[in-house]
């Protein structure tokens, strides 16, 4: 089998100070296999080698010129992340509904916040969001650190109005060495929480599946099938207008056509035709970890999800995307789709919840 | 000077004034998911043309309080001219792609 191989090397840090990521990258020349696959592509013609490029993963997590990656910040983010005092009942912390073991996420339809109610939309995994610009199913949030405080104060969610928040916080000896460590001099804000926060959760990625050992190089690392799927996904599905590169998202605001009276970005958009029942692309890595699917939780497996998409989905009206529209896949497209995503799956290393401060 | 000198004098001057403050019209192109630049300083009275060169639909609209505008959606090809006459500093975003930003200093 021919094969080019480029070997680029990874940067240890950027100079923001990010985190290096190991990558090598692989130009694969077609072998007959894959030339056969890739002329049975509909849509403009493209060499597999270029496309498969498209997804090599970053070597490095970006982190923002105002708030630099630090090893202290980043132990006291994960503290706090884990800590349920951050709630008005003590007993919700932001990893009670962003679950390591649920892929961040919490496997119900819909959250729970403050007295067991039953929120409105669904818990989103929280993987990868190092890359992404807003937040919030909605994108009300700019930024990872706009986000942080949202559902702490929400009184729906963990019902810790912030002032209250930084009390507490004061009053727990061992969070003061943490705070001094990470924000010399500063004592415990606000800014410092949030930032804190932000911080750990951008060393939140996905690792390494083995879609990424296909894309650099190793032919047998993903099934036929699910190579035929590769194929689908970034052509007749056309999944990959946006559940794009290596992320599998672009982050951006669609309306798929679920139904239901949740207008998501529309709320806040509200002269913006396109942005009513609007709401955020998820990333595809570790998908099949996280059902239920959609922001309402509407679609309960990766199957149902895929036939959603096919039927083009549920809801005719004008602010749905032009490429949401019945894809007519064949039960064999649809069986590669699925084989291909279940190639996104990393076995990432347990996460480890610090010691909690008292 | 004599009346006419003067005259022509005025002239000059009345035309040098409109050629320094002829509003002009910039071009911005939207491709691969972004802006064609991502920052640029104009003078109030200008405009900016926002071109969709991408084969996805974009919406431009303005994040800043004070600042806002919108255009209308803009399918593949469509394009639209928006005149700054406030000025401040904007940012810019498509709504659907977040990522797309551009930072517009208006003088």
């Amino acid at each position: 089998m021919n094969r080019i191989i480029v070997r680029a090397t990874a940067a240890a840090l950027v100079a923001a100070g990010g985190l290096a990521l190991p990558a090598t990258s692989t130009l694969r020349a077609d072998d007959t296999r894959n030339i056969a696959v890739a002329r049975s592509t509909q849509g403009p013609e493209r060499s597999l080698a270029e496309l498969v490029n498209k997804y090599q993963r970053p070597t490095s997590v970006p982190f923002p010129a105002d708030n630099p990656y630090s090893k202290e910040k980043d132990l006291l983010g994960r503290t706090l992340f884990f800590d349920p005092r951050l709630s008005g009942s003590d007993f919700i912390s932001c990893g009670t509904c962003h679950n390591p073991a649920f892929s961040w996420g919490d496997g119900n339809p819909r959250a729970t916040g403050h007295g067991m109610k039953v929120l409105g939309r669904r818990t989103p995994t929280i993987l990868n969001l190092a890359w992404v610009d807003r937040m919030f199913w909605d994108g009300r949030a700019g930024s990872l650190e706009e986000q942080a405080l949202g559902p702490i104060e929400a009184a729906g969610e963990m019902n810790l109005p912030l002032d209250q928040l930084i009390a507490k916080l004061d009053g727990i000896r061992e969070y003061r060495p943490l705070f001094e460590r990470a924000f010399p001099g500063q004592g415990i804000t606000k800014d410092g929480i949030a930032k804190a926060i932000a911080t750990y959760e951008r060393t939140i990625v996905s690792g390494q599946a083995p879609f990424d050992r296909w894309v650099a190089g190793d032919d047998g690392a993903i099934s036929e099938s699910a190579q035929r799927g590769f194929v689908v996904f970034n052509g007749k599905a056309k999944c990959a207008t946006c559940h794009e590169g290596w992320s599998f998202t672009d982050g951006s605001f669609h309306d798929i056509g679920v139904r239901g009276a949740d207008i998501g970005r529309g709320a806040h958009l509200t002269r913006l035709p396109l942005m009513q029942h609007a709401f955020k692309t998820p990333t595809l890595r570790n998908v099949d970890r996280r059902a239920p699917y959609m922001h309402d939780g509407s679609e309960p497996t990766l199957e149902a999800t895929i036939d959603f998409y096919d039927r083009g989905g549920d809801v005719r009206r004008p602010s749905v995307a032009n490429d949401v529209r019945p894809l007519a896949l064949t039960a064999g497209e649809k069986a590669d789709l699925l084989a291909f995503l279940r190639t996104l799956t990393s076995e990432d290393a347990p996460v480890v919840i610090p010691s909690m401060p008292r | 000077m004599t009346p006419r000198t003067i005259a022509l004098g005025v002239i000059a001057a009345v035309a040098a004034a409109q050629v320094a403050s002829a509003a002009v019209d910039h071009k911005i192109t939207q491709q691969n998911k972004e802006f064609s630049t991502k920052e640029m300083a104009i003078a109030a009275g200008d405009s900016i043309t926002f071109m969709n060169s991408d084969e996805i639909t974009h919406n431009v609209y303005s994040v800043t309080k004070g600042l806002e505008f919108e255009l209308r959606t803009q399918p593949p090809g469509k394009s639209d001219t928006i005149k700054f006459d406030k000025a401040g500093t904007l940012t810019v975003e498509c709504a659907i792609h977040p990522k797309m930003k551009l930072k517009v200093t208006v003088k």
